[in-house]
Parts: C-alpha cells; sequence; structure tokens
C-alpha cells in the first residue's frame, strides 16, 4: 500500500511538473510583454516579440528532449566507436578492424540480413491476403480484431507463448508443447526446436511474423477500401478473374501503402532484441546485431567501443530508409 | 467490395481460409490461458489441449507409516486412501518400480512373506501381513491413475505473492502512466507549432524529426548510459530513477508522436484558428481552447500506443531502471523467471499472462482508436 502511495504520488509529480512548465512559461511571457490594455506601439512591438518566442516555448522541451536522447547519441556513438572499452582511450580503427575479423559478427550480420528479408516479406504478405479476405465476409472485423491482437503483446511475452509451443521433451514422454505434439502425432520424431542451427533463426521470426501481421493487415485493408470501386468494377465487367483483379489491380493501385508497412517492420525487425534475448541469447547461432551490440554493454563490465561499432553498422543500415522518409515527407509537404 | 465474387464457391474457401489463420493466430494466446490455469501436476505432464479430458498420471505414494497398523485377528493391516479425498479413479497399482502396473484395482496382489496389498478403484488401500510390520516409511505403492481435468488459480495466487509479480505490476504502473502522458503534452505543443505557427527553421526541424524517426534506439543506449551516470553523480543520487526511464521513453516516443499529431493538427480547418486570432487570441489560447478538445481522437490513439509499447518494452527498462527486485519492470520480471524458473511452467504461463492481461484489455476496448491513429500517420 505505502508502495501504491508513493508510485501514485511520483507520478503526479512527473506529470504536473510537464505541464506547469507550458504553463508557466506562457504565463510569463503574456506578464512580460502584455498585448491588451497597453497603447497601440507597445502592443504592437509585444505582439512581436511574443510571437517570436512562443513558438521555442512551445517546441523547447520536444527539441531538448529529441537533441538529448536521439540527436546527440548518434554523433557520440560514432565518437566512441574509434575509442576503447571504457571510452577513455583513442584507438583509431582498431574496433572497426576487430568487427570485420571476428565470426560473431558475420554471424549476426547473417542471421540479421535473414530477419530482415523473411519477416517484413511475411507478415505484408500474411497482412495482404487477410486484409483482402476478411474485406469480404460478414465476421470479416472479429476475424481482424483476432489478428490484430498479438500487437499488444510484449515480445518477452509472446516468446513465453512460443516457448511453450516449440517446447520439447526428450524420450518417450508426453509432448506438452503444440509442434512436437503434432509432430509426433503424424509419427515424427519430436524435435527440439530451438536449439537446431540456422533453421531455430526461423523459428524465431515466426514469433515477430506473428506479431506483425495483424499491423501490416490494418493499414493495408484501409489502403484497399481506398480503391474506388469503378475500377474494379471495369475489370470485372472486362471478364477479370479473381486472382487478376488482386495482382493487376489493386497490388498496384495501394503499392505506396506496402512501402509504408514493408518499411516500418524492416525498421522495426533492426531493433529486434527481446525475441532473442529471451528465447536463445544468441546461443546456437542465432545472434542478431541489436543482441550483440547489447552484450558488449555489459559483457565484462561492458565494451563501449565494441557495442558502439555495432551500433554503427545497424545505423548505417538504417540510413537509405531515413533519405527516402524524409524524401517522401518532403513530396507531401510541396502537395499541401 | 467485390460484389460479383459473393455467390461463387471460391466464398466458402475465403470463409475456410480466414477461420483457418485465425485459429493460427489465436491458438498460441489461448494455449498459454489454458495452461496458466490448470493444475501445476497435470500441466507438466500432458498437453492443454488435453485439459478437458480425464488425464491419465502415473504416480507414487508411501503407504501409511507401520506405527499406524491395527491387529485384526492374526494379521496387521495398514489401510488408508492414495488419492486422499481427491478425485480420480485408480486403474492399475503395484508395489515395485520394475512392475508399477502389475495389478488391475481391486485384485489382491500377493507380496513376499504371506503379506498382500489390495488397491480399490477409489483409492483406498489395505496393506496386510501376518508378521508385524517394521520399520519407520511406509510401504511403496505405485498406481496409475485417470485424474479429471482440474481448474484453480493456485499458480496466479503463487506468482503474485512469492514472485514478486505484484510488487512489478505496481512498478510497470509507475513507469507507464507518466511516460504517456508527458510525451502526448510535449510532442501536442511541439506539433502545433511545427502546424500552425511561423517562425524560421521550420521546415528543417520537421526534416529532423522525420529522420529522427528511424534511428535504433540502441544506438542511444551508450552514450545516454554514459551521461545517466554523469548527472547521477553529480546530483548525488542514484542514476536509474523513475525520472529517468520517463524522459527515456519520452525522448524515443518523441519523433513518431510529433510526427503523427502534426499531421493530424495541419490537417484542421485553417479558418477556425484564423478568425481566432483574429478575436485576439493568443497561440496558447487557441491550443488550448481549440486544438486540443479537436485533436481528441488523435492524442488518443497515440495514447494507447504509447501505452502499449511502454508497458511491452524490456530493453529500456532493463538500461535506465536496472534489474533489482525494487525497480523491476513486468516484462523484466518475466524475463528473469524464464531464467530461473525455466521449467515450471505453470510460473511462466501465469506470469505471462498476468505481463499480458492489461496491454490486452486496452487493447480490445480502445481499439478502434489505436486503428485510426495507425492509419492518420500510414495512410495518405
Amino acid at each position: 500500500m505505502a508502495q501504491l502511495a508513493s508510485a501514485l504520488a511520483i507520478m503526479i509529480m512527473g506529470v504536473l511538473g510537464c505541464a506547469a512548465y507550458f504553463y508557466g512559461s506562457n504565463f510569463l511571457l503574456d506578464k512580460l510583454f502584455p498585448t491588451k490594455n497597453r497603447p497601440y506601439e507597445q502592443i504592437a512591438r509585444n505582439l512581436r516579440t511574443a510571437n517570436m518566442v512562443r513558438p521555442w516555448l512551445f517546441l523547447g522541451p520536444a527539441v531538448l528532449l529529441l537533441t538529448f536522447y536521439l540527436f546527440y547519441p548518434v554523433i557520440d556513438s560514432f565518437r566512441l566507436s574509434f575509442f576503447d572499452r571504457t571510452g577513455d582511450g583513442f584507438v583509431g580503427l582498431s574496433n572497426y578492424v576487430w568487427l570485420f575479423g571476428s565470426d560473431e559478427f558475420f554471424e549476426s550480420f547473417r542471421n540479421n540480413m535473414l530477419w530482415l528479408i523473411v519477416v517484413p516479406t511475411a507478415a505484408t504478405f500474411f497482412g495482404l491476403i487477410i486484409a483482402t479476405m476478411t474485406d469480404r465476409i460478414w465476421w470479416g472485423n472479429i476475424a481482424k480484431s483476432l489478428i490484430f491482437m498479438p500487437m499488444a503483446i510484449s515480445f518477452i511475452g509472446a516468446s513465453v507463448i512460443w516457448k511453450f509451443i516449440y517446447d520439447f521433451r526428450s524420450g518417450d514422454d508426453a509432448q506438452i508443447g503444440l509442434l512436437n505434439a503434432i509432430v509426433v502425432f503424424f509419427g515424427g520424431e519430436p524435435q527440439n526446436w530451438i536449439t537446431i542451427p540456422f533453421w531455430n533463426n526461423f523459428f524465431l521470426m515466426i514469433i515477430l511474423v506473428w506479431i506483425q501481421t495483424g499491423f501490416a493487415m490494418v493499414i493495408l485493408s484501409a489502403a484497399l477500401r481506398g480503391i474506388p470501386d469503378e475500377t474494379i468494377e471495369a475489370a470485372v465487367l472486362d471478364g477479370a478473374n479473381g486472382v487478376q483483379i488482386f495482382f493487376k489491380i489493386m497490388v498496384p493501385q495501394i503499392w505506396g501503402t506496402i512501402a509504408v508497412v514493408w518499411t516500418t517492420i524492416t525498421i522495426l525487425v533492426l531493433k529486434v532484441f527481446d525475441i532473442v534475448l529471451a528465447m536463445t541469447n544468441g546461443q546456437w547461432d542465432t545472434q542478431v546485431l541489436a543482441n550483440q551490440m547489447f552484450d558488449w554493454m555489459f559483457r565484462g563490465g561492458g565494451d563501449f567501443g565494441r557495442g558502439a561499432v555495432v551500433a554503427i553498422v545497424i545505423m548505417v543500415l538504417v540510413i537509405p530508409i531515413m533519405i527516402w522518409n524524409i524524401k517522401r515527407a518532403n513530396a507531401e509537404m510541396e502537395g499541401r | 467490395m467485390v460484389s460479383s465474387s459473393k455467390r461463387t464457391p471460391l466464398t466458402f474457401l475465403v470463409h475456410a481460409t480466414v477461420l483457418f489463420l485465425v485459429v493460427l493466430w489465436t491458438i498460441p494466446t489461448a494455449g498459454l490461458f489454458i495452461s496458466s490455469i490448470r493444475d501445476k501436476d497435470q500441466l507438466s505432464v500432458s498437453g492443454w489441449w488435453t485439459a478437458l479430458s480425464t488425464s491419465e498420471q502415473r504416480l507414487v505414494v508411501r503407504a501409511h507409516e507401520p506405527k499406524s497398523q491395527v491387529q485384526q485377528g492374526d494379521r496387521f493391516v495398514i489401510s488408508g486412501n492414495l488419492l486422499e479425498g481427491g478425485k480420480g479413479e485408480i486403474a492399475r497399482f503395484g508395489f515395485s518400480s520394475l512392475k508399477p502396473e502389475n495389478f488391475a484395482a481391486g485384485e489382491v496382489a500377493e507380496m513376499k512373506k504371506g503379506r498382500t496389498l489390495q488397491v480399490n478403484a477409489n483409492g483406498d488401500y489395505v496393506l496386510s501381513s501376518p508378521t508385524e510390520w517394521k520399520g519407520s516409511r511406509g510401504q511403496r505403492i505405485f498406481y496409475t491413475a485417470e485424474i479429471p481435468p482440474r481448474f484453480t488459480l493456485d499458480n496466479y495466487r503463487e506468482v503474485l505473492n512469492a514472485e514478486g509479480l505484484g510488487q512489478s505490476f505496481i512498478n510497470s504502473l509507475t513507469v507507464t502512466i507518466p511516460a504517456t502522458i508527458i510525451p502526448i503534452l510535449v510532442a501536442a505543443f511541439a506539433a502545433y507549432a511545427l502546424a500552425w505557427m511561423r517562425f524560421p527553421g521550420r521546415a528543417l526541424l520537421i526534416a529532423g524529426v522525420v529522420g529522427l524517426l528511424v534511428v535504433p534506439l540502441q544506438m542511444s543506449l551508450i552514450p545516454l548510459l554514459k551521461s545517466y551516470n554523469l548527472i547521477g553523480e553529480f546530483f548525488g543520487v542514484g542514476s536509474k530513477t523513475y525520472v529517468g526511464i520517463w524522459l527515456a521513453h519520452t525522448g524515443f516516443g518523441l519523433p513518431l508522436a510529433i510526427y503523427l499529431l502534426r499531421n493530424y493538427i495541419s490537417g484542421l480547418p485553417g479558418e477556425i484558428i484564423e478568425s481566432a486570432r483574429v478575436d485576439g487570441a493568443s497561440d496558447f489560447d487557441i491550443f488550448r481552447k481549440i486544438i486540443l478538445p479537436l485533436s481528441f481522437p488523435a492524442l488518443a490513439s497515440f495514447a494507447i500506443f504509447q501505452f502499449l509499447w511502454v508497458w511491452n518494452d524490456l530493453l529500456i527498462a532493463m538500461v535506465f531502471l536496472g534489474n533489482n527486485q525494487e525497480h523491476l519492470v513486468l516484462t523484466g520480471q518475466l524475463r528473469e523467471l524464464l531464467g530461473s524458473r525455466g521449467g515450471n511452467w505453470e510460473i511462466l504461463t501465469a506470469s505471462a499472462f498476468i505481463t499480458i492481461i492489461i496491454p490486452l484489455l486496452v487493447f480490445f476496448s480502445l481499439q478502434r482508436y489505436l486503428v485510426r491513429g495507425l492509419l492518420a500517420g500510414s495512410v495518405k
């Protein structure tokens, strides 16, 4: 109970403190540069000053937070990648030399590439298929809700759920993991799925596909509904069948949205860390970059230089998406 | 939509495929839930899909100790019930580990030295001997029993009390609520400024926000950890505080929040804002009295998003709040249990269900807003 009360107090103070800033600073600005009941000239001058200052009052916290939490770390990671394990001694390129000489790096790089190919493709594919089909049936919304549901589950919770599905019992013991039970039912040999080298990567990817398909489905379904009925009716009149309509009429029209979904999931995949940590912690050849970086941050007291080098690799992989994103946003704004 | 295909045999195929996919997507969570309310002995020997059927279990117990024997005529008898009041039916039994299923229930098993053992289907057993029973431990009895399904909340009781999940639940709430509200406040003000206020550098800031959308947050961990340690030293407090994690979640959530909210707010009709300006309202008044109420749908959807994301986060909590019991959040606790109690499925399933129940509730009750928010930012 005491814990609950203090938690509540901390929460209220935190939120009020933030609200107080916005109210306080704007109140102060209005007091310092009043714009009512003054000589006309003073009002005009005060209004100009206030209009110059106020955007920065509004933006101030956001800019500070973005700078401290995202912009500065990017720069500093780059700097740290040239320094030794404590971040004090300059070591030049030796972290990079280590990186490209380490088998561990190539293993996680290869796995990351597999994740980047398989997960966005599979999630977008399933999402598109399910979106198309659920739009045609009366219980489509219920089906969508259920498929969307894993979005709400944490990666770590999902890992427990799937670990249970992949559970393995040796010998003649009854299998309590669903996958092995099915295999045994059809007369197969039970397997310890998450320790099979190479293929275990795919068993981990299934978890993320399971989570992300709902996201792809919701967005693609909205895009599909945005396709004008006339184009589809015209195709039907011309004698196109369902598959032709889907691939030749619908998919090309929502190409932009497919790209958005694809990139969003790609970014997520680059950051994936919890699933590997919980399922295998990188054992049995399942290491990925994000997990490896985390590993180097804390292994034996931490090696910030090597951790930062891995972070730089992740960043480099993201840069093309970043540029594409900014270009798209700019094009959008010009259209306004 | 495609009305012409409604009456074709394809419709049946569509229904069947969707049903199959829905089942495929729901089964993992359903399995977890069913497992979490099963009896822990049954959970460890049979799959959750058998939860409703009677399960066959091979068990071993010791009979009562020799001191409870009574003399009946010229024989010494020890009796009792193997199931001890529980439900179930015994099919076979035995007295040796080599032949645990040697006798059917109701049979009289001949042991050495003229001793006999009889076990009935209801669990009653009778050990009888012509000589006095000696020693301090009871005879071992092996049996195979049909145990009916048993559902219980014991697993939940156990994890909430003994495994520290109750505490973590409160910690998770303490982290999540401010880390949801603060970024909304900060982002809403910033989004309004970027959408409707004119000042130099606006375009650059917008491009910056879009660029930062994709920065992987792992990038930030090492520099931030160093800064946090410095700041903690400077103020003489620990580097792992709630304020620290709120601000971290705020910082990491901001690009998406500003981006979504700016898209929404800049789509609001400009006439309202202009006429309010003409009437002498300052930007702060406009924001408070016009923009905030009008953008409620967008704010709500981002709030849900941020809530789910913070509640489900593991990485930021591990780095900025630490792993001591006192501060551990639910996801961190679950991860610890996964390491220390990996084989105890009754603990893992119940714990996992506790960590996902709040997001699932939020998700199902507010799904409409969540979807609207997703669409506001992604489909143009």
